[in-house]
């Protein structure tokens, strides 16, 4: 158990460097970074000056390291609109983002959880089939089309919603809707695959053979073996509670971290850019390890040996 | 000295020993398994050795290593006298034209999604491309050769039987005239009343061809059936070697004495009582001290707990690594 | 992110054909006609539509559909929606089909790099598939467009990376398990290249399971293009696309809903289709897939 956790934030770490690496190598190949944040008219001096400031006339391999030195040290850069700490002005917007995207998280496992379960339950069932063409329908329709739906019926037509903005409560609805709909569709598909898969194992007809009450099979057996998986995909909702924003808070107007990060791409904001990028592989990676720790005590096997250690490499 | 030259041996080895490491995690404690160790044999052309033993006794592991498939950690391999290259370089590649397998499971070896007749050809195609027309050619002959018509050249691995597979794999291993043949228990997979078939169309097609082969087997009929001498392994090692004549008529070693008593068509006939093996099956990465076979051995000493015993010369061609062979051989003697 | 390494056996098992199993399902074709029309369309966009797709009716502004010279109605400038659907289905399956066979291509070779090679080679591959599925993929587009500015080739490029790590890490499972006891080790004991190995036996026999896997990535690239460019970052104007004309086509969601609504409708409709058939294939070829 401590050699597993040991080797997640090994890998933690390594996904940390890559994102870092990607930055580098991304502005590196981009062209020269003095011209680019100083803009195409700037002084031939001031360029030089930049370019002695940040130490871009050093090796490559020193500039590296420098780059995760500055990280580290969290000097992200300025914005170019502005000139405002880039870090800064992400963090401001994250509350947001958040008031979005946690309600929208809470209503995917409301409803897809149990609808899952459910419908696996029930396999071939009514029920099962409208949550399963549900559930492709949440695969198939990109989250901009149907927050425009959305917006088309309940701001246009029935006029009960407003279309944008954040002005008040009512205007988060919509986009929570739009976030948490897709989500619960996919969990939904997930959770009811993981359940069938457990209820078609040995062990649970062995245990219903036996004659244990069927409800207790379900949740002595059955839920725990299938939270399993479950998590993985659950935890990964959560890594993306941030990146997950962005198509919906630009179809809404809401001005949360998805927002400033398209503006800033239009406006080639590197180091907003930067930062945020940084700002979503932290929380992937924070995610994935508490997922890692779930594991240790969903998974028994985990909790004695080494032998998934093995099967990963 | 006309007529006096010594024949070498096609292929040989010395000393020859094969780790494989075993690793319980990615930081875990590693264990070594010795698969074979301090094994020593030669093949004359033209000649059969044969090789028996039980799962895990490491036969499958040296055909790999006499082929050169695998690289020995220890000891090295020769084929006329030459260094075996090492894997993957041309120059192996090359020699792969003189030395071929022969595998347990045709079907795993053969591509599902070509015809067999294609496949058949493909040894040509890789070693002579310009030839097509002559490969071809070539390859419908051979698959006469080995029995197999026209029209089933023409279809799939999966449409055909198990011993036609083996056929197939037969005749593509004989496309580029091999002179060694590592068979790698070749029958074991089929049904009984086809392993007779495949043997003898083997047994043919050595003798016409002039291959050398080691006969890997856990079947002590076919191996006596189809070798000219055999050496029997236990826990990678070789207890015994002789020729299969004697070794199956006056089994040495108590392990060889067993094997051959549980399997009643290479027995010649009230020879020898039948041994019961007691204890546990061998396995390699928990290999007992002193010599490996004592714990299920019924005429262990204490000194066999101690020291393992050499392979040593016990008469002509035959060799044996038991401490208490000495005494066995005068209670054969009685017998005889 | 587990990797599994598949028996050989699965990866080509001849499937016992019965009548019943081979019988495809309404759906199924319904799903398959659909698409056919979508590269039909794609394939005669310029021919098939009724107008340039650039050419404005001034006359015919914000036409509703059913109108006598524009089925589909007209755009703020009278442009024919019909006629910039089709460019738009057209430009968007191009990408997405380019950036398919990009990313099927290169998770390919490094999965067969990571199969041959093992060790140290193999074991980047595999961090950087890690990498690469634990990020989210639609940022990591975001900040490449943001440094280099966008253009065609580049979307194209850059979607070329998505889903790579899927055949790679397929593609790597699949050749090792053939190379460690199956055809492709009885193949090199013949003597044969890894070139010979890889591109004559493996991939064919790995093959129909990459293209189940594709079918699978696909409307997950056709909805990051569509994705990219209702953000304004994907493809460009003049240039337009289905996500494109959905973006534009939102500023006239009041008032001229069809605008959004004919692209949009296409892009559920195609990755739905794209789906059904993925999920059709992946259960009659390779079932081990999920």
């Amino acid at each position: 158990m401590a050699r597993f956790l040991l080797l997640r934030i090994v890998r933690a770490l390594v996904t940390i460097v890559l994102v870092v690496t990607f930055a580098f190598v991304v502005l590196r190949l981009s062209g020269d970074p003095a011209q680019i944040i100083l803009g195409p008219e700037a002084p031939p001096e001031a360029i030089a000056a930049f370019r002695k400031a940040w130490g871009l006339d050093d090796p490559i391999w020193l500039q590296y390291l420098n780059y995760f030195g500055a990280i580290a040290q969290g000097e992200l850069g300025r914005s170019m609109r502005d000139g405002r700490s880039a870090i800064v002005l992400v963090t401001e917007r994250i509350p947001l983002t958040l008031a979005l995207t946690v309600p929208a998280l809470i209503l995917k496992l409301g409803i897809g959880i149990p609808a899952g379960i459910y419908a696996a339950l029930h396999r071939g069932s009514l029920a099962d089939r409208i949550v399963m063409a549900l559930a492709v329908a949440g695969f198939t329709v990109p989250s901009f089309v149907l927050g425009l739906t959305l917006v088309l019926v309940f701001a246009v037509q029935l006029g009960w919603l407003p279309s944008g903005g954040q002005d008040s409560w009512r205007h988060a609805i919509l986009p929570i809707l739009t976030l948490g709909i897709g989500g619960a569709a996919v969990l939904a598909r997930f959770t009811r695959s993981a359940m069938l898969e457990v209820l078609g194992q040995p062990y649970i007809r062995a245990a219903s053979a036996k004659g244990v009450p069927w409800h207790q099979v379900i949740w002595k057996h059955a839920l725990p073996n299938a939270a399993i998986p479950t998590v993985t995909i659950v935890g990964f909702m959560v890594g993306t509670l941030i990146a997950g924003a962005v198509v919906v808070e630009s179809v809404f107007s809401w001005p949360g971290v998805g927002r400033l990060l398209v503006v800033a791409v239009a406006n080639r904001d590197l180091a907003v850019v930067q930062c945020i990028l940084l700002l979503v592989a932290a929380t992937m990676v924070v995610s994935n390890l508490i997922v890692d720790f779930l594991y240790g005590f969903l998974d028994p096997r985990l909790r004695s040996g080494a032998e998934t250690a093995k099967a990963e490499t | 000295m006309i007529g006096r030259t010594r024949i070498e041996p096609l292929v040989s080895a010395e000393n020859l020993r094969r780790t494989y490491r075993s690793r319980k995690g990615l930081f875990g404690a590693t264990t070594d398994v010795r698969a074979v160790d301090s094994v020593s044999f030669a093949v004359m052309p033209g000649e059969t050795l044969g090789i028996v033993g039980e799962s895990g006794s490491g036969k499958s592991t040296m055909g790999r290593l006499a082929l050169g498939l695998e690289t020995p950690d220890r000891g090295q391999v020769f084929y006329r006298g030459l260094p075996m290259p090492p894997p993957g370089t041309g120059e192996w590649r090359k020699l792969r034209q003189k030395m071929q397998m022969i595998y347990q499971d045709p079907l795993g070896a053969l591509d599902r999604r070509l015809p067999v007749l294609t496949q058949i050809r493909e040894p040509l195609d890789i070693h002579q491309p310009a030839a097509a027309r002559a490969n071809e050619e070539a390859a419908a002959k051979m698959l006469a050769r080995v029995g197999l018509s026209p029209e089933q050249g023409a279809r799939y691995p999966h449409e055909l039987s198990g011993g036609q597979r083996q056929r197939v794999v037969l005749a593509r291993a004989l496309m580029t005239r091999p002179d060694f043949l590592v068979c790698d228990e070749p029958v074991s997979a089929l049904d009984v009343s086809i392993q007779a078939q495949v043997v003898n169309l083997l047994a043919d097609l050595q003798a016409e061809f002039g291959l050398a082969m080691l006969f890997i087997s856990h079947d002590l009929r076919v191996v006596r059936q189809i070798s000219n001498r055999v050496a029997v392994m236990y826990l990678g090692q070789f207890v015994e070697e002789g020729s299969a004549d004697d070794l199956f008529a006056e089994p040495l070693h108590p392990y060889t004495r067993a094997l051959v008593s549980a399997a009643p068509q290479a027995r010649s006939a009230g020879k020898a009582e039948r041994v019961v093996l007691a204890g546990e099956p061998p396995n390699p990465a928990r290999r007992p001290a002193g010599c490996a076979f004592h714990p299920r051995c019924p005429v262990a000493r204490p000194e066999c707990r101690v020291t393992a015993p050499e392979l040593r010369s016990v008469g002509p061609a035959r060799r044996v690594a038991c401490h208490a062979v000495e005494a066995e051989i005068l209670s054969f003697g009685e017998v005889a | 992110m587990t990797d599994q390494t598949l028996p050989a056996a699965t990866a080509g098992e001849p499937i016992e054909h019965s009548a019943r199993a081979r019988r495809i399902p309404l759906l199924v074709w319904i799903a398959i006609g659909w698409l056919v029309a979508m590269v039909i369309i794609a394939l005669f966009a310029e021919a098939l539509a009724p107008y340039r797709y650039t050419a404005p009716d001034l006359r015919n502004r914000l036409a509703p559909p059913g109108h006598a010279l524009h089925w589909l109605g007209t755009d703020e400038l009278g442009r024919d929606v019909l006629s910039r659907l089709f460019i738009s289905i057209q430009i968007s399956l191009l990408i997405a089909f380019g950036a398919s066979l990009i990313s099927a291509a290169l998770g390919t070779i490094l999965g067969f790099l990571a199969a041959y090679f093992r060790g140290f080679i193999e074991q980047v591959v595999l961090m950087l598939a890690d990498f690469q599925a634990s990020m989210p993929f639609l940022i990591l587009a975001l900040s490449v467009l943001a440094f280099f500015g966008t253009s065609l080739v580049l979307l194209v490029c850059l979607m070329g990376l998505f889903g790579w790590e899927r055949y790679a890490r397929i593609a790597r499972g699949l050749a090792i398990s053939a190379n460690a006891q199956g055809y492709a080790a009885a193949v090199g004991q013949l003597g044969a290249s890894p070139f010979r190995i890889y591109l004559r036996h493996v991939l064919p026999n790995i093959a129909s399971t990459l293209i189940v896997m594709m079918t699978l990535v696909f409307p997950e690239v056709i909805l990051l293009e569509s994705a990219l460019s209702f953000l304004g970052l994907g493809v460009q104007p003049p240039v337009t696309s289905l996500g494109n004309m959905v973006g534009y086509g939102r500023e006239y969601i009041t008032r001229a809903p069809w605008i959004m609504l004919a692209p949009a409708v296409t892009i559920v409709l195609t990755t739905l289709a794209v789906s059904i058939l993925g999920d059709h294939l992946r259960d009659k070829l390779d079932p081990t897939l999920r």
